[in-house]
């Protein structure tokens, strides 16, 4: 064998050439990571932090960490996916009268679409995981979830899709498709380079955590809830969490299925969607979208209950129509999978075809609604307290409104026809996503971040945040929806028109209002952390709560609850403080836990490995790398010391402490 | 609703004054008709939203902490009103009721495979009017205009007669597109090796604004073209220019000008070769190439057994006669070679 | 929450109610509930390839179809393979429950053989068309085809690999609950693989011949 085909057996089609050191932008992108990685990674040296790193958070099964992880995955990643924004604003702010921008099409294509998978893939996925992961089990009163292990593995699986992404940036490039890829577009004949093999595997080896992790919820919620609380005395945010992994486990197989197939039209030579022999690309286009409208109502539905959460909490009554905010999630639940057309009425499907998915998304709008005025009556006749939590929702229930409005008129499908595509179809579904989700992950951070670290989150910062997030969506989309009045659409590099220009310039504008909004969310942590003392809670009940995580500590010891709670009310915590229920302070019990283990990390390294030796075609190490996987999951398998008992005296001692924390702020 | 939209248009209108929004005047009755569904709906819709959001605020306002005056209404266990829940839910119900019975009629009315059956509001499409039928394709990156009738072709200009019906026929070469003249009527997709149909009229002459609608690859940003509304003599000057070009659009030269291009200068051809729209849509432009409506048709009879395994071709032939940069293609094999005989068939592997 | 009435401390009127539970929680094991969800995810990835195979299936650009190429003599030894190698768990599941573990493992090492087997004569069946010139390449249908029926082996050959597995942990360890719980997980899958095969059966090969 000569040297050529031995560098070609080991590094494939991965050369010093793919590295992007002729693009300044990329270049200057990776100094700064780099140099800041660096600082990182000494910093955490210097501190000899990587063995408390590596026992306490990386190998952890507890959700309550894994959970916190998942949210730094999230707010990290929406910052590279807020970078690829301003990008994006600023170029179509500058590219007019001939003018290329400083992004050309090449470039800009990839920063579209890594804005788009990134933004929901690794930014909401994680932020409305992290949430789940970590809430869930606190309000059924569970000591953890169903699957410790695959916890931690759903987590690690995560973050090797999201490497996997971040890595296209530096080496290679990523996919020039659009979001969601369609062929014949990101089928081999147009589209060779590596960027839709960086698509395919980053989400691959995403979604098998979460799917995992969907499985994982589905079974805490339906086996490990508290003793009494029956399935309608379940809070409001897990029935929307049930809903949502159930939604999960229904849409993601979908999406692991139509990918198996636009890979193996790349790297097998099938014909799926090829425009030759016999394949069909308008079946992916069905296929992706079957995944991919569940996909939204996955990350909406769990801020709904948040918001179900946060609004009683503040207006400190009961949650008005309990009942029918179950009924509505269900519902919701159900139709999201009886809408898909409406992403491509202009496909040309008859009428009779189009009509009857224009009315099943219309009917969607009717448990929304329903919902929203749940809200708004829960209000009703409260006692409002203007918390930084209440605020992001107020900010949803009125963006989301008119984000749900111009959803509806885009489900008219002759109006769709004219709209669908246009910058008025960015407009709407940021509208929805940043009204609802993005609002919604801000509400519910401020709101559990009490119980998660035991301090409050800095209000002013918190109210800077909102406000200039609240005012810079409005200056960034409004003149979206004016742009696709005007008959423009999406994915342009550059414009003739010069007439649009002022619009995209406000749109700037607002875009930079939303990055001081990001800005002052992290000063908000920053100056949380430095105050920590002044806005510590040791209650374990800032905000007047009423559901079963409020009434352990915060943030809670490993095993959440000395005593499982019995529950018999829908507020159960809120019952116990009106029953005046005072603590159990003896009788402690030894208390069963799962223990640590690296399994999930090495596994999920493995498939990093894999799937970076799958896009550069580096066959042998993307075969060692699978053998390594398999071998470390049955090695795993072999591992039937899995859990440890919490010695009744340490449980003791913990519960002693907070007693006597309590007693001394009382 | 007529008061409605009377109202709703011009407060739109005021609010984008200043700025061109096509899609809110436009000049093809189907747009305008689409326009006119887009200002029921959000009528529609404000009877609903426009109250809760007062009432999110006035609640909000209302009922904060330090509003004493309204600490008296304060009722921490009121969660449940039989009355209210049922308003809750029919409100909506109703508004999504009467618009989901808007939105059948007018998606079967809109159809863009419907034969349009009004020029405007109030006049109707004459009996026995025959549309002009315009065979649009999209390739990489430019639009390709097909004229049967005047037998004529365009690259990225077309025009068409005002208050004439118009009939398209849409097809790509490679990729996903969307025609779309925002003035004229609704977007549709323009699909390889399928057609997509789509009818309407302009009711005022000018020259308006086309695009690909639908991300293309690194040149859509360019993929635009003009399209002239104009009057019948202005029509027929149009096409005499074409004519007047001389060039003639060939297979050969089809498949050079389907080769990736960017910003194309408006081109004319004075005819077209035989056939031509029907041999791009079937895929088989090629001549040693089967056409899609034929391995279809065999496809219907079960395939052409085992040997049919063997029946594939490529472009390697083509390629080097034209000089094309494009990589090989491989492609079922022609079953004959009817079409430009003389053509050198290039069979890979075994032909039957 | 036997003793639901037994202590309270909480001191108020209506302190019937007790809060906390005084005895450990044993909250169900969920491991058969949640292995039974993944199958269901799975079957939902079948249903996507039978889905694709639904509207590709008779799309054999000029080339050979289903009728041409399928041999049912071979499917049927084929598929008997299978449902014999599911029979033979069930028995392995009988000898577990009477706590055999020497029957059972016997009985599972005949299943891993079945399932052997029934690879062994997928890939002559792979390796016989694509020899033909009817590989996955040729056209949509066969794409289809041999990506259900490649998933589905696929499958079978992760479920001989985690027999293979359980084999020597019931040899290590014994029919502990743990080990128990396994073999029936790898039940399920195993029966469930049966039952998507009878789906391919029918809709692939059957129909393929018949139409």
């Amino acid at each position: 064998m000569n040297t050529p085909d031995l560098v070609k057996l080991i590094f494939g089609r991965l050369s010093l050439e793919a590295i992007p050191y002729h693009e300044p932008i990329l270049i200057g992108t990776f100094a700064m990571v780099a140099i800041g990685g660096i600082a990182v990674l000494g910093l955490i040296t210097k501190a000899k932090l990587w063995g408390y790193l590596w026992k306490e958070w990386f190998t952890s099964i507890d959700h309550k960490k894994i959970g916190i992880m998942y949210m730094v995955l999230g707010i990290v990643m929406l910052l590279r996916g807020f970078a690829d924004a301003l990008m994006m604003r600023a170029q179509q702010a500058i590219a007019f009268n001939g003018n290329p921008g400083f992004l050309p099409p090449h470039h800009y294509d990839q920063i579209f679409t890594a804005h788009g998978v990134i933004m929901i893939f690794f930014v909401a996925m994680p932020l409305v995981t992290g949430l789940m992961n970590y809430v869930v089990p606190l309000q059924i009163g569970a000591r953890d979830v169903a699957f410790p292990f695959l916890n931690n593995f759903s987590f690690w699986m995560t973050v090797s899709g999201a490497m996997l992404v971040m890595a296209s940036l530096f080496v290679g490039e990523f996919a020039r498709t659009g979001w969601l890829a369609y062929p014949p577009l990101s089928g081999l004949a147009q589209s060779p380079d590596v960027g839709v093999d960086y698509y395919i595997w980053s989400l691959q080896v995403a979604g098998v955590g979460t799917t995992l992790s969907g499985i994982n919820l589905i079974a805490t919620i339906v086996k490990m809830r508290a003793p009494g609380m029956t399935m309608m005395r379940m809070p409001v945010f897990t029935w929307t969490s049930l809903c949502t992994n159930v939604l999960i486990v229904a849409a993601f197989p979908v999406l692991t299925a139509v990918l198996v197939l636009l890979s193996l039209d790349r790297y097998a030579g099938t014909n799926f969607f090829t425009n030759d022999f016999g394949g069909n690309p308008m079946m992916y286009v069905n296929l992706i979208w079957i995944w991919g409208h569940p996909e939204v109502y996955i990350l909406i539905l769990p801020l709904f209950g948040a918001f179900s959460e946060i609004v009683p909490t503040y207006s400190r009554k009961r949650l008005f129509g309990y009942a029918s905010m179950v009924y509505a999630t269900v519902v919701i639940t159900v139709l999201s999978y009886l809408v898909w057309l409406h992403h491509f009425f202009t496909m040309g499907s008859g009428a009779s075809v189009n009509s009857f998915f224009g009315i099943t998304t219309m009917i969607i709008s009717i448990p929304t609604g329903a919902k929203i005025f749940n809200w708004l009556f829960t209000m009703y006749r409260g006692r409002i307290k203007f918390e930084v939590p209440m605020l992001w929702t107020i900010g949803f229930m009125i963006t989301f409104v008119i984000g749900g409005m111009t959803g509806v008129m885009l489900a008219v499908p002759p109006a769709d026809f004219l709209l669908h595509n246009s910058l008025f179809l960015i407009a709407h579904f940021h509208n929805v996503i940043i009204g609802g989700v993005v609002f919604g992950v801000f509400a519910a951070i401020n709101y559990w971040f009490p119980k998660a670290f035991g301090y409050k989150l800095d209000p002013f910062w918190g109210k800077c945040s909102f406000w200039f997030w609240f005012i810079g969506f409005y200056v960034a989309f409004m003149p979206l929806y004016v742009l696709g009045f005007m008959g423009v659409t999406r994915r342009m590099n550059h414009f003739e028109d010069p007439s649009l220009q002022i619009w995209f310039q406000i749109a700037a504008f607002g875009a930079v209002l939303i990055a001081l909004g990001i800005g002052s969310f992290l000063m908000q942590l920053f100056v949380s952390w430095k105050r920590r003392e002044q806005l510590r809670d040791v209650s374990g009940d800032p905000w007047g709560g009423r559901t079963l995580e409020w009434s352990t500590s915060s943030p809670p010891p490993v095993y959440n609850f000395a005593f499982t709670p019995v529950v018999h009310d829908l507020d159960a915590w809120a019952q116990m403080k009106d029953h005046h229920a005072e603590r159990r302070t003896e009788g402690y019990l030894p208390i069963h836990m799962p223990k640590n283990t690296g399994a999930g990390i090495i596994i999920a390294g493995f498939a990093f490995v894999l799937g970076f030796a799958m896009i550069w075609h580096m066959f042998l190490v993307a075969g060692l790398a699978f053998l390594g996987l398999l071998v470390t999951a049955i090695g795993h398998t072999f591992n039937y010391k899995r859990d440890y008992y919490i010695p009744a005296d340490v449980v003791e001692r913990t519960e002693t402490a907070r007693t006597e924390e309590l007693a001394a702020h009382v | 609703m007529k008061l409605l939209r009377g109202l709703l248009i011009p407060a739109l209108a005021l609010l984008l004054s200043g700025c061109d929004a096509v899609l809110l005047s436009p000049s093809g009755d189907i747009a305008r008709q689409q326009r006119d569904l887009i200002a029921i709906s959000v009528v529609l819709m404000l009877i609903i939203i426009i109250p809760v959001i007062a009432l999110t605020l006035l609640f909000a306002w209302k009922y904060r902490e330090s509003n004493k005056a309204a600490h008296g209404e304060y009722d921490p266990d009121w969660n449940h009103s039989t009355v209210l829940e049922l308003i809750v839910w029919s409100a909506p119900l109703m508004i999504i009721i009467a618009l989901g019975a808007i939105t059948w009629t007018s998606t079967h009315k809109l159809d863009p495979y419907r034969p349009i059956d009004q020029l405007d509001a109030s006049r109707s499409v004459a009996a026995g009017t025959k549309p002009l039928v315009v065979e649009v394709v999209a390739l990489d990156w430019k639009w390709l205009f097909l004229y049967p009738e005047q037998g004529i072709a365009t690259v990225n200009e077309m025009a068409a007669p005002v208050d004439r019906p118009i009939e398209f026929h849409i097809t790509a070469s490679n990729v996903m597109n969307a025609f779309f003249v925002p003035s004229l009527a609704g977007m549709i997709y323009a699909m390889p090796g399928m057609e997509t149909q789509l009818h309407a009229v302009m009711n005022k002459t000018g020259d308006f604004a086309g695009l690909s609608a639908n991300y293309s690859g690194a040149g859509f940003s360019d993929m635009t073209f003009r399209f002239h509304s104009l009057s019948n003599a202005d029509f027929d000057g149009w096409v005499a220019k074409a004519r007047a070009s001389g060039a003639e659009l060939g297979r050969d030269d089809y498949l050079k000008l389907e080769q990736p291009s960017e910003r194309e200068p408006v081109r004319y051809y004075a005819s077209v070769s035989k056939g031509l729209y029907n041999a791009i849509l079937n895929r088989c432009v090629e001549s040693n190439r089967m056409c899609q409506s034929d391995m279809m048709a065999l496809d219907k009879q079960g395939g052409q057994g085992i040997v049919g395994a063997y029946n594939l071709a490529s472009s390697v032939g083509l390629r080097s006669r034209l000089g094309l940069t494009e990589a090989e293609k491989r492609y079922v094999g022609a079953l004959c070679l009817t079409r430009d005989a003389d053509v050198a068939a290039a069979p890979a592997g075994r032909s039957r | 929450m036997s003793d639901m009435h037994a202590t309270s401390s909480a001191g108020t009127a209506d302190s019937k109610l007790q809060f906390w539970m005084k005895e450990d929680h044993h909250p169900a094991n969920g491991t058969l509930l949640g292995f039974w969800i993944y199958l269901m995810s799975d079957c939902l990835i079948f249903a996507c390839l039978f889905a694709t195979y639904g509207v590709l299936g008779r799309s054999y650009a000029g080339g050979p179809s289903g009728a041409d190429l399928f041999e049912l003599p071979l499917v049927a030894v084929n598929t008997s393979m299978l449902l014999l190698s599911s029979i033979t768990y069930g028995f392995a599941v009988l000898e577990m429950q009477k706590n055999r573990k020497g029957t059972m493992m016997a009985w599972l090492i005949v299943t891993g053989l079945f399932g052997a087997a029934f690879l062994g004569i997928e890939l002559y069946e792979f390796a016989h068309l694509i020899h033909e010139g009817a590989g996955p390449q040729r056209s949509a249908f066969l794409s289809s085809f041999f990506t259900l029926v490649g998933t589905h082996g696929l499958h079978v050959t992760f479920g001989i690999i985690w027999l293979i597995t359980l084999l020597f942990q019931v040899g290590k360890l014994g029919l502990t609950p743990a080990n128990k719980r396994r073999i029936m997980c790898l039940s399920m899958f195993w029966h469930f693989l049966d039952v998507v095969w009878i789906g391919v059966f029918t809709f692939v090969y059957l129909m393929g011949v018949l139409q």
